[in-house]
């Protein structure tokens, strides 16, 4: 069905006559998201590609094709094996997820795999508790915490993902130890558990966390970035701010990229090209009425900030 | 009755066409093997980009409740269960189609799920509150139970056979476990890299379901020369309606078990149809003719699968947690339209939530006047001889597993999975069992592993899975699950014996 509305969109796109016969790209272009569909890297990743097809973009339409399986694993081994590198096949990347996955090893990939094109969106995590909680600061949480060993549950979407290493990164900045729990199903079965009372806390991303307070169901005691998220939760502290020594390294970021061995001039002209369209004023507002926190970063930014996860990463998950 | 007051942003033209271009596309993408719900409102997730909110929801929302209408048909005229709430209907769907009676089973199919379908929409709109607690009262240790509950009935489902019934369930319990394990970072029984992901559900059941028999096609194909000559047979509709009505108990059993199921965030509807088939087959007085091509099986599986629509998106209205994949991609068509779903949904956006709702009711009436008007049609697939069937079938199947994620490595998946249940079919295992261990594995282990986690920090492991009125009324409901089981058995054999004519 997916190939009968690729080979529509190219036939439109035909008629169209946007079509540069001799120059790249002249048919539609797959992104492949490694998580499924109604999730929020495909929800996004939707939306930034909307405007593609546009003349003052790419030119031709961008077609989501979704590999989900084993917290990402199968999508971006099936990206560093199988995928073409003609330019015709992108995917999005999750920091910290692949890299942190590769560290782990079992995987068909690391960051040297992929070459980067540009980031989209930064999704912090954040603490979060049920409005019922007698958990008002993330003082209150250590203390707790401090005093019960092991006792304080809280979960979070899967091990090596940005909830699992900031679970890691507050507990050794505290120097307590709680139970991690992770749960199945990403971030609204996290979600989901917090608001039951299954567990006592919870990390999540900061955009459902977001939606979840505007809804009235949880409390969010601490974002854990460099600074406070402006746009959609001002009121809320940083980690650093709360005294635990816990920086960015667990947000999410999300942008495109292609495979290793993919033409420099392929790779240029989409480094141009892309960031640009993901500032598109249309994408800027439905990125924003979704609560999607934006963070466009060009390829040479987004290459520094792999570098520096892996090896920020490699150091977290050494004695793991 | 806030509610009756949006009925007229329904009733509008472009309202009124999206919901029957998605009610009538929605029925023919159900009916394509591997083209689930899930999936049939992921792929107009773009379209409603264009759409303004209330008409891009009544679009998902008819392609929702008809997708899992229509992958009756599938499951009825092909033994092809478009997804997992059509596995039950297979069961005695095809086994009526096969002697001409698809029309009729068709039918019961369509107005049963007609019924149980009004009957959940109707649950959304007058229960949501009371609903949202219960459906949060399911943690780790209730869904534990619950997937036990649906283990329980593994061994009487689709075979004469209990001890075979429970192999097969425990061969699918095993095959639940390959590929990497999200909550313990491990990887098991990874042979190959396309089982790295575990084995997806939808080609599974299509290779399942379908290869089996397209072998046995193939096979008859050489060694009859003569076509089989099935009469289809004309089946009245007043005639299927004074079926329903005749066979209410099937009815409540299906839309109740549907309902309830629905409700709790998790288990989705994958398993309301076989669990609504069992329940109704362990009351019925005629549980013998279960499998074997009968009404009361159909009725209660597709009731069962379509109350679930309505209580699946409870937690999803009002808690902003989708219980289903399906709710979840519910979800990014509701915030791209910058609507946040919440307690306060029907306040803050009355006019895109009601009308929504209201056209899932309008919705399930559609679904159910074009899929019996496509019944009598669609019923005679089984004139179409097994040599041209068969590589129809074979090719649906490969395209159905295709389609899911575009990956060679499914396809496989389905062919292995097929091939070997063809040979366990010859030996009289069945696939029913089978998938519905593939299931309820990943619930039971998953939930299992949380709670412990969660007991060790806590209570206990004791206290936390035996805690609580409704931990321990699903512990009884499986206890008497499983005896209700076993003095079935011991009975049967005593008559058998008494009988003198034991196997």
């Amino acid at each position: 069905m997916k190939h009968v509305i690729a080979g529509l969109a190219l036939v439109l796109a035909a008629v169209a006559g946007t079509v540069e016969a001799d120059e790249y790209p002249d048919r539609p272009i797959m992104l492949m998201v490694s998580y499924g569909a109604g999730g929020a890297t495909d929800f996004q990743a939707r939306i930034v590609t909307m405007t593609a097809g546009n003349e003052d973009a790419l030119g031709v339409p961008i077609a989501i094709i979704n590999k989900p399986g084993a917290g990402g694993r199968v999508g971006w081994n099936w990206f560093a094996t199988e995928a073409e590198a003609d330019g015709y096949t992108l995917a999005a990347y999750n920091i910290p997820h692949f890299i942190a996955q590769s560290i782990k090893g079992g995987v068909e990939y690391s960051k040297d795999s992929f070459e980067p094109i540009a980031n989209w969106g930064a999704d912090p995590a954040v603490f979060i508790v049920g409005t019922e909680s007698p958990f008002n600061s993330m003082a209150d949480v250590v203390a707790w915490a401090g005093e019960n060993p092991g006792k304080l549950t809280f979960s979070g979407a899967g091990l090596f993902v940005g909830h699992h290493i900031a679970a890691l990164q507050i507990e050794k900045a505290a120097g307590v130890t709680m139970q991690y729990v992770p749960t199945k199903g990403g971030g609204a079965a996290a979600m989901k558990a917090v608001i039951a009372g299954d567990v006592m806390a919870g990390i999540n991303n900061l955009s459902d966390a977001y939606r979840a307070r505007e809804a009235g169901n949880i409390k969010i005691l601490a974002v854990a970035d460099i600074q406070r998220n402006e746009e959609f939760l001002p009121d809320v502290p940083t980690m650093m701010e709360e005294g635990l020594d816990v920086d960015n390294s667990s947000v999410n970021f999300r942008g495109i990229m292609v495979p290793k061995g993919t033409p420099d001039a392929i790779i240029d002209k989409l480094a141009s090209i892309v960031p640009e369209m993901f500032m598109n004023s249309r994408v800027l507002g439905k990125m924003a009425a979704g609560g999607s926190p934006v963070h466009v970063m060009d390829r040479e930014e987004v290459l520094a900030m792999w570098e520096e996860r892996d090896a920020y990463l490699r150091e977290l998950l050494k004695d793991l | 009755m806030e509610f009756a007051a949006y009925f007229g942003e329904v009733f509008t033209v472009p309202a009124m066409l999206l919901l029957i271009g998605g009610t009538i596309g929605g029925l023919i993408l159900g009916a394509t093997p591997g083209l689930s719900p899930t999936m049939a409102v992921a792929l107009l997730i773009p379209f409603t980009f264009q759409l303004e909110a209330v008409h891009g929801l009544i679009l998902l929302g008819a392609a929702y409740t008809s997708t899992v209408a229509g992958g009756a048909v599938s499951a009825i005229l092909l033994k092809i269960p478009g997804a997992p709430a059509n596995i039950a209907t297979t069961l005695d769907g095809h086994e009526m189609a096969r002697r001409g009676q698809g029309a009729r089973a068709l039918q019961l199919a369509f107005l049963a799920s007609l019924v149980g379908g009004l009957i959940g929409v109707a649950l959304l709109i007058f229960l949501t509150p009371v609903l949202a607690e219960w459906a949060l009262a399911f943690g780790p240790s209730q869904l534990f139970w619950l997937a036990i509950l649906g283990v329980t009935i593994i061994g009487s489902l689709g075979t004469s056979s209990v001890v075979k019934g429970l192999l097969s369930g425990c061969i699918g319990l095993w095959l639940a476990t390959v590929g990497f394990d999200d909550i313990l970072g491990v990887q098991r029984f990874v042979f190959h890299s396309s089982l790295s992901g575990g084995i997806s559900i939808v080609p599974a059941l299509i290779g399942l379901f379908a290869i089996p028999q397209v072998i046995a096609m193939f096979a008859d194909g050489r060694r009859m020369s003569s076509i089989e000559a099935i009469s289809v047979e004309r089946h009245p509709l007043s005639r299927a309606v004074r079926e329903l009505l005749s066979r209410v108990r099937a009815v409540v059993i299906g839309t109740v078990s549907g309902s309830i199921i629905g409700l709790i965030p998790g288990i989705g509807g994958q398993i309301a149809g076989l669990v609504a088939y069992d329940q109704a087959r362990k009351v019925s007085p005629e549980r013998d003719k279960f499998g074997t091509g009968h009404p009361e099986g159909i009725i209660a599986a597709e009731s069962a699968n379509n109350a679930m629509v309505g209580p699946s998106l409870v937690p999803l209205l009002t808690l902003s947690i989708p219980g289903s994949p399906t709710a979840a991609v519910l979800l990014g068509g509701l915030l791209i339209h910058g609507i946040f779903p919440g307690t306060d949904l029907f306040d803050n956006h009355p006019h895109v939530a009601w009308p929504f709702i209201n056209s899932m009711l309008i919705g399930q009436i559609l679904m159910c006047v074009f899929g019996l008007y496509i019944a009598s049609l669609a019923a005679r697939v089984a004139l179409v001889p097994k040599s041209i069937m068969a590589p129809i079938v074979l090719g649906l199947a490969v395209f159905g597993s295709y389609s899911v994620q575009h990956s060679m490595g499914d396809v496989y998946v389905m062919a292995a999975l097929g091939i070997m249940m063809y040979f366990l079919e010859r030996f009289g295992f069945s696939a029913a069992p089978l998938v519905l261990g593939l299931i309820l594995g990943p619930i039971a282990e998953s939930n299992f592993i949380q709670g412990s986690l969660i007991a060790e920090a806590t209570v206990g492991p004791f206290a936390y899975f035996f805690g609580g009125a409704l931990n321990l009324l699903l512990v009884a409901i499986v206890v008497a699950s499983v005896g209700y089981s076993l003095y079935a058995e011991l009975r049967a054999r005593r008559t058998a014996v008494a009988g003198g004519d034991a196997p």
